[in-house]
């Protein structure tokens, strides 16, 4: 399979992006993915640029749409802690540090979206020590819903297992807070 | 340790045992992206807070043992000769942006080689675990271990709704990209793989042929990787990487067994020829020496070359780039003297398993 973008050298790198709603493959040899922006860097494996690019086009679109309104925004997207802007977000495709992900939260769920297949939210580990809080919130949350499903079956002798479960925990919660 | 240990083998360590499906599956990698919170990421932050992290690290974790992952070397990367930077890229124990972008960067790498931690690199801590085969949950169950272990005194910067903030959009959520290597001839010798590529693409994973500059899959290894990182867990996205791999594997191996039954004649003569070359050649291209690797490599999995170990592939592979022979001759060295060298240190480590 010869490179999409050369036609000469082989192709070494493939995989699908998303564009407008609509998945494409991309086989590119290692110099085009390099030139033609195809990956940041090779040892990741695919694309950022593209992806974004797509994206970042598509804004444009809208902004002259919208008029003045949408480009004042995207001025006054600043992270107080790295000085990064929205514009600049935009220009590197990177981060500067946390914080950034608050200051523009309002306009990465379409970036995420693009990037991960749709998903906006995070569904995997939590760390171990700093997540401490919510490792007991998301079991919190489970015994809640067990709870509920319970009395609604009029299983109440179970539910009344669950709930000092409930209560079990919420005390060790206030127990760490306060120690 | 101390970097000699690990300029002086091509071959890592752990790569010595045999994993599960190691006839087809090289090796399984789990990379993790990690943060500390309170610092801006390398790209924006001050020189002076990356040599703090960097010096951390030194403090905290040199000559450090966890687990089985004993004695980690401290290696600033601006320590480093170009030759040697090239050498540890090659062996896949620091990536090339690493390589590159040298400030206040370091490698922290256990004695096994089969953990590298990367400081200072588009995030500030990039956790890479091996296990040799196709071993992917169990290097997941060590690179969490590893993990957990690193955030004792790390406070990660991580958010409730996105998971571990990283650097580039691409990464955030598991910070994690699992990959695993595969030796395919069969599939390649067969043009199957060519058919198979965009079916995998499209369950979001990534295909990429290694070695290679600019060519096609040398030695017909592969890689195949997760694309996504945010809004799966990292035991979904493992557990759909390994049904594309245990597909793959069962498709290579029909492949093989098939291009036995049809023409062994063919294959035993294309093989054999292979070796010879590897043997006999006084001047080889990394093109040509990867190509009758790979035919070397299936003629020992086939049982018709026995002298010779598995490992010669990836040990060969990787002594055979042009860092790990420069760093060899202890000089630069042109194409052509790479060429030569090459063919001689392929016929002495062959010499060396009779
Ligand atoms: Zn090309
Ligand atoms: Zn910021």
């Amino acid at each position: 399979m010869n490179c999409q973008e050369c036609q000469e050298r082989p192709a070494t790198l493939h995989f699908t992006q998303v564009i407008n709603g609509n998945k494409t493959e991309v086989h590119v040899c290692e110099v085009c993915a390099k030139t033609k922006g195809y990956m940041a860097y090779p040892e990741e494996g695919y694309s950022l640029h593209n992806l974004l690019s797509g994206l970042f086009n598509f804004e444009s679109v809208k902004k002259e749409n919208q008029q003045g309104k949408t480009y004042k925004q995207m001025q006054e997207l600043q992270c107080p802690k790295c000085d990064m802007t929205f514009s600049e977000f935009k220009r590197i495709g990177k981060f500067g540090c946390a914080e950034c992900y608050e200051t523009f939260s309002s306009r990465l769920d379409p970036i995420f979206r693009r990037v991960h297949s749709g998903n906006t939210k995070h569904f995997g580990k939590i760390p171990k020590r700093k997540g401490g809080d919510l490792h007991t919130k998301k079991q919190l949350d489970s015994y809640k819903a067990e709870l509920q499903s319970l009395i609604e079956t009029e299983a109440f002798e179970e539910a009344a297992q669950v709930r000092d479960k409930i209560k079990a925990l919420e005390n060790q919660k206030g127990d760490s807070k306060g120690g | 340790m101390t970097l000699q240990h690990f300029m002086n083998e091509a071959i890592s360590p752990w790569m010595r045992e045999e994993g599960p499906d190691s006839d087809i599956v090289l090796s399984s990698r789990i990379r993790l992206a990690r943060n500390f919170s309170d610092v801006s990421y390398p790209i924006l932050a001050d020189l002076e807070k990356l040599e703090d992290i960097q010096s951390f690290f030194k403090e905290e974790y040199e000559h450090q043992t966890f687990q089985d992952y004993e004695d980690f070397a401290f290696i600033p990367i601006n320590d480093l000769t170009s030759t040697e930077k090239r050498v540890l890229v090659e062996k896949h124990l620091i990536s090339p942006h690493l390589a590159k972008n040298s400030q206040a960067a370091a490698a922290m790498i256990s004695k096994n080689e089969q953990v590298s931690v990367m400081v200072n690199e588009e995030d500030h801590i990039r956790i890479q675990l091996y296990f040799p085969g196709f071993q992917l949950n169990k290097a997941l169950e060590k690179a969490f271990e590893f993990d957990d272990w690193l955030e004792e005194k790390i406070d990660y910067a991580f958010d409730e709704t996105r998971g571990y903030l990283t650097s580039c959009p691409t990464n955030v959520g598991t910070g994690m990209r699992a990959s695993v290597m595969m030796h395919l001839p069969a599939l390649t010798m067969t043009k199957q793989i060519n058919r198979m590529i965009p079916a995998i693409n499209q369950l979001g994973l990534v295909v990429r042929g290694i070695y290679g500059e600019g060519s096609e899959a040398l030695g017909n290894i592969f890689q195949i990787s997760n694309q996504i990182t945010l809004g799966k867990s990292e035991e979904d996205i493992i557990d759909d990487l390994q049904s594309v791999v245990r597909q793959l594997i069962e498709h290579e191996r029909k492949a093989r067994s098939r291009i036995m039954e049809q023409s062994s004649i063919k294959l035993e003569d294309r093989i054999f020829r292979s070796y010879g070359v590897l043997k006999y050649s006084r001047i080889i291209e990394s093109k040509e020496a990867a190509r009758c690797l790979s035919n070397v490599r299936l003629g020992i999995d086939f049982g018709l070359i026995q002298d010779v170990s598995r490992n010669i592939l990836n040990e060969l592979m990787v002594l055979t780039q042009p860092g790990f022979l420069q760093q060899y001759a202890k000089k630069t060295l042109s194409a052509n003297e790479r060429d030569v060298l090459r063919a001689s240190l392929i016929r002495e480590r062959l010499q060396l398993e009779k």
